[in-house]
């Protein structure tokens, strides 16, 4: 019993850090400063861009295909992977310790490095934009 | 802590005869469901053995052509959970690491076998495209069952059920 108590601290604190895809996207786009605003077309372009940088997965959009607002699927292992964009798939860009560890593993697969927060911010607005 | 001990000793013991039903324990840790399991199926632990399951955790940055990497204290606790419920003998012969390539349970004798009937072209079939895409055939892999009832494969390929 004296185990069950800290469990469940842990649970509620974790629910407690739900964001939404705007807030996330904001504490992306303050660490561009206060005069930085979010250009979704960016993001696009971004999205669809072939890096190149690895030859299985040139482009974000390799495995989450040219519309976020459709399922992708894994390059390699062919897993489907459900929509990134929130206005699809409401799961998406809630949880910030998430979006930051794919936003990690993924950009240095397909862009070579880690993201910048404009970078990120873009994205985001894009996504959230439903198109 | 005896008492988990004994719990588990019981439970690996019981596992062979459920096996080929239920890879997957039913009691699986979430946090490796959903770390191993967002790029492919979340992989039977009892498929590989806990050598190979330990280089695996060893590298994840390099994870077959792919970046898997987690914080320090997830990848330990997945580490520990996989050494934990690690299969041995027949089941796991052959997936071993050769030549410094990781070991893959797709290699495995007993994987082999279990898959000897499959048409070659099932495999190159698009929608499979890796013998580790499971759920392309058993369409409730997810759920950890892989019954012969349950095969599906894709392009309309049929197997002799025995
Ligand atoms: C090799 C395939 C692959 C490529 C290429 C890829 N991703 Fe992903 N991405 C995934 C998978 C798999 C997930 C997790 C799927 C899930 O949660 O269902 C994911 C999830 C994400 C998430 C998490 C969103 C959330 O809140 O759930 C972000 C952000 C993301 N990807 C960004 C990117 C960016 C940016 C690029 C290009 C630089 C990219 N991805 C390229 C496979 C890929
Ligand atoms: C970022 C995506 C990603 C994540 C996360 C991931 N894997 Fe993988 N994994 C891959 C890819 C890609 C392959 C190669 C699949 C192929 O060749 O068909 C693979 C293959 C494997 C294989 C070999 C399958 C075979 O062919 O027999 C094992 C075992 C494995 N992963 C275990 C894990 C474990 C354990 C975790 C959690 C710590 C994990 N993976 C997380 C991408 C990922
Ligand atoms: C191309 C389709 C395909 C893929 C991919 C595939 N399997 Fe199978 N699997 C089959 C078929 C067909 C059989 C039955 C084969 C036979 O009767 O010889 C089978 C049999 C099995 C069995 C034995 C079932 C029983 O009741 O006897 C297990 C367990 C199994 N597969 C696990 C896996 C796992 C785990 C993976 C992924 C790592 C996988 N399979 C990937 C097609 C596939």
């Amino acid at each position: 019993m004296n185990r069950v108590i800290p469990l469940l601290l842990i649970a509620v604190c974790s629910a407690s850090s739900a964001e939404t895809p705007s807030q996330i996207g904001d504490s992306y786009a303050a660490i561009q400063g206060a005069r930085f605003r979010a250009t979704p077309a960016r993001g696009a372009e971004f999205f669809t861009r072939k890096f190149s940088v690895s030859e299985k997965f040139p482009s974000c959009s390799t495995c989450h295909t040219e519309n976020p607002m459709e399922a992708g699927r894994h390059a390699i292992t062919g897993k489907t992977i459900k929509p990134l964009s929130p206005v699809a798939n409401t799961e998406r860009f809630t949880d910030p310790a998430k979006v930051e560890k794919w936003f990690r593993r993924n950009c240095k697969e397909v862009v070579g490095r880690e993201c910048s927060a404009d970078e990120k911010a873009n994205f985001i607005a894009f996504l959230a934009g439903g198109r | 802590m005896r008492k988990y001990v004994f719990v588990a000793t019981i439970l690996t013991a019981a596992a062979p005869a459920f096996a080929d039903r239920m890879p997957i324990p039913s009691d699986a840790l979430p946090v490796f469901k959903a770390e191993c399991g967002s790029c492919h199926l979340a992989f039977p632990p009892a498929l590989l053995s806990a050598p190979d399951w330990r280089q695996i955790m060893g590298r994840l940055e390099k994870h077959y052509g792919d970046n898997a990497t987690l914080d320090e204290a997830t990848r330990r606790r997945i580490e520990d959970f996989l050494v934990a419920n690690a299969g041995s003998g027949r089941r796991t012969e052959g997936a071993g690491a050769a030549g410094g390539v990781l070991p893959r349970l797709t290699f495995s004798n007993w994987f082999r076998h279990e898959h000897d009937e499959v048409p070659k072209g099932a495999w190159s079939d698009k929608r499979v495209g890796s013998a580790a895409n499971c759920a392309a055939c058993h369409t409730r892999a997810e759920a950890g069952s892989f019954s012969e009832r349950e095969i599906r494969m894709p392009g309309g390929y049929r197997h002799e059920r025995d």
